[in-house]
């Protein structure tokens, strides 16, 4: 089961041991990491689960879909190369070891 | 038309009859007290309760707790449907449209079998591809950042009323706050004419009694109704809608040729339908309990930054949006239980809000739990659409009454709405205490 690390938004360092298919979005919620708030949880409406990806790991994610990208201009935080929403990355074994910021806002 | 009664025990102190669930839904025994019989229906346990009763809609709380308790999938005789009211299994059910279809009808009616009352809507009733661009057209027009640009003038409608509210003291929760507030800035969001607000409450109240059985609520919902349909259909064409309004933009789409023009009016008419009684029984709701939970008032009072958050426990606790259905596309399973093709599925969504193998202490009225994920807004690609307008409304009401209300007192006897999908009050007669 692939370890996912969350830095939440004081800085703390989470690393969490998660099931593969659930989302990173999930994983927070379920381990009480602070800054998501998924409002929509989970139906890629409300832009409030956003997260920076790590840059040297983004390419290991699959590809967003038009509806996320759209959805990323609404985010509270800076919208930035590496933002996705966490509801939309599901954990596999191909992101062991994935970190991921949690936005300072949504 | 509308059916009124007394308010019954909310259910909130009910103690769980069985609290050795355990973790594993496919273990669940069925039970044979209440409205269970010994039977099963295809190995699933059979309830011969009724959700559509006077009775029921009086106090839910038992009837859920039954058909949630029994199993993860229930047989209702009365109706010869399924019913799921366990949170995974709701959840489950929402989110996979293609076993479970929205365009046979999400009432209990077959569109398959029966006619429908009216033509089906492409948006409500749609599944994809069809259904596709249509929402993707709502989700843009209402996003998030679109529903942001609306606060300052949701906020002056708010302060102006619940000034007005406060200084009289004695009122109504219903008619003067919950109904009032959506009635005076909806309208405006889409650009529809103010003066129709006659025709605004009783067209979603049909809508949403239309999913139900054909009951005497249905029918008397139907009577009277031609004038309300009048007025929408007229409303809600282009001359009709303000610029700059959210109508004005789905006709800018038709325009564009993402939609059909004849899809444009009907966008709003959903919008407006489906938005209005909801939110007006959530903010009563919202009302009713902090009058009951004080110590949750002055949680908000001592920090109004949970005033979303709050209206969104509400929405989760009263879950105005109580059951609905979807239609089988083809066989399936729910646990041990086969499902047939062309088979109708009752969701219960006020009991998967309250299951305890998701919520913590789940009849307690709690605004600082984690609330994210709940139902009441539903799940999957129907999820509600307005749920940004109306937590706004929400969160700036709540707000505002935060600031200038220091207590909430009953102080006459609140009295139900009737509604085959909807709960909430009819009136809710309150003392507003001023906050110094």
């Amino acid at each position: 089961m692939p370890n996912i690390v969350y830095v939440d938004p004081s800085n703390e360092r989470h690393t969490i041991d998660l099931t593969n298919g659930i989302t990173i979005m999930h994983g927070a919620i379920a381990h009480g990491i602070a800054g998501i708030v998924a409002e929509c949880g989970g139906n890629a409406m409300c832009a409030t689960c956003h997260v920076y990806v790590e840059p040297s790991q983004f390419s290991n994610l699959t590809a967003m879909s038009d509806e996320e990208d759209a959805l990323l201009d609404s985010v509270a935080a800076e919208r930035r190369p590496n933002s996705r929403l966490s509801c939309q990355l599901k954990v596999s074994s191909e992101l062991e070891g994935l970190i991921v910021y949690v936005a300072p806002t949504q | 038309m509308t059916y009124a009664g007394k308010v019954a025990h909310e259910g909130e102190d009910a103690v769980m009859t069985d609290s050795t669930i355990d973790a594993d839904p496919f273990g669940r025994a069925s039970r044979s007290d209440g409205q269970l019989n010994e039977k099963n229906f295809r190995g699933a346990p059979i309830c011969d309760g009724d959700p559509f009763s006077l009775e029921t809609m009086e106090d839910p709380f038992p009837l859920q707790r039954e058909v949630r308790e029994a199993g993860p999938v229930v047989w209702m005789s009365k109706y010869q449907c399924w019913a799921v009211a366990g949170f995974q299994e709701v959840k489950a059910v929402l989110g996979n449209w293609q076993t479970y279809c929205s365009s046979r009808g999400i009432g209990l009616t077959d569109f398959a079998k029966e006619k429908p009352w009216r033509v089906p809507s492409p948006l409500l009733e749609g599944d994809p591809p069809d259904h596709t661009q249509l929402r993707a057209v709502l989700n843009r027009v209402l996003s998030p950042s679109a529903v942001k640009k609306l606060r300052d003038q949701f906020a002056t409608v708010a302060h102006e009323m619940v000034g007005d509210l406060v200084a009289r003291g004695r009122i109504d929760a219903v008619n003067d706050l919950a109904e009032a507030f959506p009635l005076r800035v909806l309208p405006d969001v889409f650009g529809i004419a103010r003066g129709g607000e006659k025709h605004l409450l009783p067209f979603g109240s049909l809508v949403f009694n239309s999913f139900g059985p054909d009951n005497e609520l249905r029918r008397a919902a139907f009577t009277g109704a031609a004038e309300h349909i009048a007025w929408f259909s007229q409303q809600s064409q282009r001359e009709n809608l303000a610029p700059d309004s959210f109508g004005a933009e789905f006709y800018a789409s038709a325009d564009r040729g993402e939609i059909p023009a004849e899809h444009a009016s009907m966008l709003v008419r959903a919008m407006v339908a489906a938005g209005l009684d909801t939110t007006v029984n959530a903010i009563a709701a919202a009302v009713e309990c902090f009058a009951r939970f004080p110590c949750e008032w002055d949680k908000l009072r001592a920090d109004p930054a949970l005033a979303r958050t709050a209206f969104e426990e509400t929405v989760r606790y009263a879950s105005p949006f109580q059951v609905f259905f979807r239609t089988t596309t083809r066989p399936t399973e729910i646990g041990d239980v086969h499902l047939a093709e062309g088979e109708k599925v009752m969701m219960f969504l006020g009991a998967a809000n309250r299951d305890p193998r998701h919520w913590e202490d789940p009849d307690r009225f709690d605004i600082s739990r984690r609330v994210s994920g709940h139902v009441g807004f539903g799940n999957g690609i129907h999820m509600c659409a307005g749920q940004f307008l109306s937590r706004l409304e929400g969160e700036v009401l709540l707000t505002e009454l935060a600031k200038r209300v220091e207590r909430f007192e009953i102080c006459g006897t609140p009295t139900r709405k009737y509604n085959n999908s909807l709960r909430g009050l009819e009136s809710l007669p309150v003392k507003l205490l001023a906050s110094a």
